[in-house]
């Protein structure tokens, strides 16, 4: 098994992306803590992974609040001894140009797509340093790459997700501690349902895909799988682009 | 297995990072075919391989000859009935400015590393598209991404190596063949044991290498793994990156 003995904290792991990578990283014999505003959800993961045999613990995690980190990262650490893996998978999406984002708007979507992911690592670090290394995977976009007709804030938060991840990288390599973005096209989400459902949206991201086909929750956790694990050992500071090939044009 | 029924075609198989590629590959399930120059390191490799329960073939490939090319894939579908993977991991390192390369090293490097992959893609993709679809994995190098003191034509053909890439995956993604890019920084292998064993270029290396140590092929191995299986089947033109950290600077 490809996760074995590790300890791994997922953001947003109640659904989507974060519950399918919180399945495939247990299957993989990693100890599991989801973090998440939606606790209902988040039992039911929970739930689900104990009942295969896997160890799996949920715990409520705004993203935006520093102490929650701090509660995540000390029940990872108190219920499964340490913690080796961060997956900073929380996020939001707004699609709106320039003009039309509001100041709280920019202040909500910087602050749960951006700070949230500087602040699980910096809640994560001094658990992995002490774990004698560890691997942080935040999850960027492809928005982090390229503009966007369709968001201002979202891609500015990507952006940023994008280059923290590279500091992190420089930072903490001397304690053996990785940090790599990833950054998928248009997944299909319940974060992405509304988008994928205007007809424009779809014309303008979707369709274009070379791959012609929506990303998957799963491709995205196997990415997350290889950079989680220690067969990506030389891997930091690295973009690992999951879009069917969107970005290559 | 992550490579259950597929067929592999990898050059530059005899020795480095692809002898650690056919032997993981195999492990992995794949049939191989390993291409290469040297016949006896091949045909060792051939043997190991099979002595371990996998199947594995050498046959002899000059990267720049495109007949031998023809007869390379040739052989991966009469000996295993197709061909799904190819590794474009064949190549050789000149370390001379720009002033210091003569236009004959200029052709020999840019016909190995640059021709030689055109030349792999070209005859593969017939095959890959009868097998449904396939993934082509070529290792480009940190040299495809950012400039170099003592490289000229490598630091060419590399780049060379990373945007034929993406015009492969863009063109062949209809077909359902991916192609992606791997990006080793500075590995210890055959090919880099020459330069490496003077303690200043090491010492070079190693400083600018953030993660504290030199890759090894195997680091690069489980990258092109990756980038072959079918875990990776929402992933094409994308670079990934493995380099312990250097370029995130």
């Amino acid at each position: 098994m490809r996760l074995e003995n590790k300890v791994v904290l997922i953001s947003g792991g109640a659904k989507g992306m974060g519950a399918v990578e919180a399945r495939l990283f247990a299957k993989e014999g990693a100890k599991i803590v989801i973090g998440d505003l939606l606790e209902a959800e988040g039992k039911q993961v929970e739930a689900e992974i104990n009942e295969i045999g896997g160890e799996c613990l949920f715990v409520p995690l705004n993203v935006t609040d520093e102490e929650q980190w701090k509660q995540a990262v000390a029940a990872a650490v108190a219920r499964f001894g340490k913690l080796d893996v961060l997956v900073n998978n929380a996020g939001i999406f707004r699609s709106h140009g320039i003009e039309d984002t509001t100041t709280d708007e920019w202040d909500q979507v910087m602050d749960i797509n951006a700070k949230g992911v500087f602040l699980g690592a910096k809640a994560a670090i001094p658990a992995m340093r002490e774990a004698g290394g560890g691997s942080i995977i935040n999850l960027s976009s492809v928005a982090g790459l390229v503009g966007a007709a369709y968001s201002s804030a979202y891609t500015a938060s990507k952006g940023a997700v994008r280059l923290f991840t590279k500091s992190t990288a420089i930072q903490y390599a001397a304690d053996g501690i990785r940090s790599n973005s990833i950054h998928p096209g248009v997944i299909q989400t319940d974060m992405t349902a509304d988008a994928i459902a205007d007809s424009k949206f779809k014309a303008q991201r979707v369709d274009p895909t070379p791959l012609a086909r929506l990303g998957q929750p799963e491709d995205v956790a196997y990415g997350a799988l290889y950079l989680a694990s220690d067969e990506s050992s030389f891997v930091t500071g690295a973009e690992l682009v999951i879009d069917g090939g969107w970005t290559a044009q | 297995m992550r490579l259950e029924n597929k067929v592999a075609l990898i050059s530059g198989g005899a020795r480095g990072m692809g002898a650690v590629e056919a032997k993981l590959f195999a492990k992995e399930g794949a049939k191989v075919i390993i291409g290469d120059m040297l016949e006896d390191e091949g045909r060792k490799v051939e043997a190991e391989i099979n002595e371990a329960g996998g199947e594995c073939a050498f046959v002899v490939l000059d990267v720049s000859d495109e007949d031998a090319w023809r007869k390379a894939v040739d052989e991966a579908v009469s000996r295993y009935g197709k061909l799904d993977i190819l590794v474009n991991n064949a190549g050789i390192y000149r370390a001379h400015n720009v002033e210091e390369t003569t236009a004959d090293e200029w052709d020999q490097v840019m016909d190995i590393n640059a021709k030689g992959v055109f030349l792999g893609t070209k005859h593969a993709i017939p095959a890959m598209r009868d097998a449904g679809g396939g993934s082509i994995v070529n290792i480009s190098s940190v040299a495809g991404l950012t400039g170099s003191k003592v490289t000229s034509a490598y630091n060419a053909s590399k780049g060379a190596v990373r945007l034929l890439t993406k015009s492969t995956a863009i063109q062949y993604a209809a077909d359902g063949i991916r192609a992606n890019s791997v990006h080793p920084g500075t590995i210890e292998t055959p090919m880099t044991e020459g330069f490496l064993a003077d303690d200043a270029a090491r010492q070079d290396r190693m400083d600018r290498t953030p993660i504290g140590r030199l890759g090894r092929p195997e680091d690069v191995a489980y990258g092109a793994l990756y980038l072959a299986s079918d875990e990776a089947s929402f992933v094409t033109g994308s670079e990934l990156v493995i380099d312990g950290g250097r370029t995130a600077e």
